[in-house]
């Protein structure tokens, strides 16, 4: 009880309230002046508590890695809010804006195609400290040196160009490049997905002991759900563009209530259980984002659709700290 | 799973395939041994570069120029794959043997109707005429569930998405009712729910049209899911060979261990994941003896340098380590290297290969 006071009074380190992000596509012509948009994001609102792992799953198009790149600012919001330690980024001057890229970094998908083959890699780690001035020139070498240990490489390795490392290793280097700068929020976008099995072990360990020593705090988005489920402390599923389900990661695998999660999590093949569990497979597949169904947006592909669900949108409710999006939820 | 009858369809005997380069011969499959029987489906396993999608190439007769088969024999159906010309070969593939590539988005042809793409195959292999053979792609495009087929022949692959395409794919690959189908990773690039979709549709295809599969990826828990055999691979060679049930009640190579558990579980928490150390081993630098030995957490000086044989450790379950010969008592008792030593012997071995 006392422990559960304790870590009440946390702060948000990051707040988004109804963000949206339209995708203007070209309308009826040239001289048209009706647009049509892709609904990219639409309308999402979640907070983040300091120190936690907040994992996001979806299928691909649903906008997860759209809604990863608004928060860090990379592109602009259409519409909503985003908060970081409590200041709203869009209204963000210049300076102020420099600081949130130091505070906030990305961990890409491709290691192949994020770093730059012409630079080594410790000439790539010393520009970023230069750049954000996060040690005198002096300490610069020693620095980079002991980042490269702390995401398990050799301090050899600052010599070397990024072609002669293995997808793992890459992987490495582009989360010592997301450290360097001592950032506050790290989005990880996919960032095992290319990754083998055994490799993938190894990062994700790594992102956790990282965590643990700069007491970090991860968005990490995945199609992947039981890396999400190793990873996280809460997990959002979004779909087409809305976050329907949102809660405690053991209280979402246990009993999820939304039905598209329920489908989600029976569609994964197990290897742990040796009886194959009941499956649930969903007809169809998901709606293109420029004609976004009515109502409910996954009535079309939904077991339990009914009427309700096609003429109205439903609410994002809150339960016992497990939210979810749906008429029979 | 279901009935697999006696008959092997397709033997793979001691295959290894080589690449030319300069200087010599670089050897990536060395001794690839495995059958498939009549409605079988045999899975292969491993990490990227194992050799796994080499193996199926080999099969289709689809290596690279700089590639060769070595040594070995393909038997399917009686015939030796390896020794047949390009012509032979061709009126095999696409016939009696199909594939299914990893992405459908890139091998369908964008500028053709899919209907177009489907009975250029059929017409290909069979004499029928252009009517007959539209009529045979609407039905499987129908069979592999897809909506209005009639209208779907007409459209382009960018008008379909990707689960659609990858059906698409299939329909081509069986319209000409193969005995044996390769799906080299076909649900990799595609989302868990289609995902699902497409592993229940190969599945139900694979009992209607009685053939046999290969089918290659290197997720553990599609293998769970349609497997009837699988071929685990590290480095170029087989490392275990085992009934799907066998294989996951009691895996044995310790690579297939970490393997499984490697991946993060859905019923069971943990802080911290078990890992395999250090990565595979460049196909150049080859240890001389087991070629996991360098990242084998049981090994013994003798798994430096001899190469462990493949053996039957119980019924239907082959492995290619010394921990499951009788000789492993001996190995043993020689005792386990120390670290200094250990990584000498692993450097002579790497010279000395």
């Amino acid at each position: 009880m006392i422990a559960a006071e304790k870590q009440q009074p946390q702060e948000n380190l990051l707040e988004v309230n109804s963000l949206k992000k339209y995708f203007p596509v070209g309308g009826g012509g040239l001289f048209s002046k009706e647009n049509h948009y892709v609904k990219a994001v639409d309308d999402i609102s979640f907070a983040i508590k300091k120190g936690e792992t907040l994992g996001i799953v979806g299928e691909s198009g649903c906008g997860k890695s759209t809604m990863g790149r608004v928060i860090l600012h990379l592109q602009a919001a259409t519409e909503g809010e985003v908060l970081f330690e409590g200041k709203e980024i869009s209204q963000f001057n210049k300076n102020e804006l420099r600081k949130l890229r130091k505070d906030i970094q990305i961990i890409f998908q491709d290691p192949f195609g994020s770093l730059n083959p012409r630079l080594t890699v410790g000439a790539m780690l010393s520009e970023i400290v230069r750049v954000h001035k996060i040690v005198p020139k002096k300490d610069e070498l020693r620095y980079v040196q002991n980042l490269l240990q702390d995401v398990g490489l050799n301090p050899e390795h600052f010599w070397r160009y990024p072609h002669e490392f293995s997808g793992g290793q890459r992987q490495r280097i582009s989360i010592a490049r997301a450290l360097a700068v001592r950032p506050k929020l790290i989005v990880c976008d996919e960032a095992v997905s290319a990754l083998d099995v055994s490799v993938q072990a190894q990062v994700l360990n790594l992102l956790q002991k990282l965590k643990n020593k700069y007491q970090l705090t991860y968005i990490f988005i995945s199609h992947d759900l039981s890396v999400v489920k190793h990873i996280s402390d809460r997990v959002g599923v979004m779909y087409l563009g809305k976050l329907v389900e949102l809660a405690d990661k053991r209280e979402i695998y246990k009993s999820p209530r939304h039905p598209y999660t329920q489908a989600l999590f029976s569609a994964i093949p197990d290897v742990s259980s040796e009886k194959k569990k009941e499956r649930i497979i969903l007809t169809g597949d998901v709606p293109s984002p420029l004609n976004i169904p009515s109502g409910c947006r996954f009535h079309t592909r939904c077991p339990l659709a009914s009427d309700i669900c096609k003429s109205e949108v439903p609410e994002f409710r809150e339960k016992d700290g497990h939210r979810v999006a749906c008429h029979f939820a | 799973m279901n009935e697999v009858s006696e008959k092997s369809n397709l033997d793979v005997k001691n295959l290894h395939v080589g690449f030319q380069t300069k200087k010599s011969v670089i050897k990536i499959l060395n001794g690839i041994d495995f059958s498939v029987k009549k409605g079988e489906t045999l899975c292969i396993v491993g990490e990227s570069g194992c050799g796994k999608s080499l193996t199926s190439l080999s099969i289709m007769g689809l290596l690279p120029k700089t590639g060769n088969i070595t040594a070995g024999e393909i038997l399917f159906d009686g015939k030796d794959l390896a020794k047949l010309n390009q012509k032979q070969l061709s009126s095999i593939r696409g016939n009696e043997i199909s594939m299914i590539f990893q992405e459908p988005m890139t091998s369908l042809n964008p500028v053709h109707r899919i209907g177009k793409q489907i009975t250029e195959s059929i017409r290909l292999h069979q004499k029928v005429r252009k009517k007959e053979a539209e009529e045979r792609a609407i039905e499987m495009l129908r069979l592999v569930g897809i909506p209005s087929p009639e209208k779907r022949i007409h459209q382009y692959p960018h008008e379909l998405s990707g689960g659609m395409r990858q059906r698409v794919m299939i329909a081509m690959a069986l319209s000409c009712k193969p005995k044996l189908l390769i799906a080299d990773e076909p649900t990799t690039a595609l989302d868990v729910t289609i995902q699902a979709q497409i592993l229940e549709l190969i599945n139900k295809l694979k009992q209607e049209m009685e053939m046999s599969i290969v089918m290659i990826t290197h997720d553990l828990g599609v293998v769970s899911e349609i497997a009837d055999s699988v071929l685990v691979m590290y480095a170029g060679e087989v490392v275990e060979y085992s009934d799907v049930k066998s294989l996951f009640r009691n895996p044995q190579h310790p690579y297939t261990k970490g393997l499984i558990e490697s991946i993060p579980k859905m019923d069971v928490e943990m802080a911290e994941l078990p890992v395999i150390k250090g990565s595979v081993p460049d196909p150049m630098e080859m240890p001389t003896g087991c070629r996991f030995s360098t990242r084998c957490p049981y090994a013994q000086a003798a798994c430096f340098y001899e190469v462990p044989p493949m053996e039957e450790s119980e019924d239907s379950h082959q492995v290619r380590c010394w921990m499951y010969s009788e000789r492993w008592e001996t190995i043993e008792r020689e005792g386990i290297l120390d670290d200094c030593s250990r990584e000498t012997a692993a450097s002579r071995e790497l010279i000395g290969g």
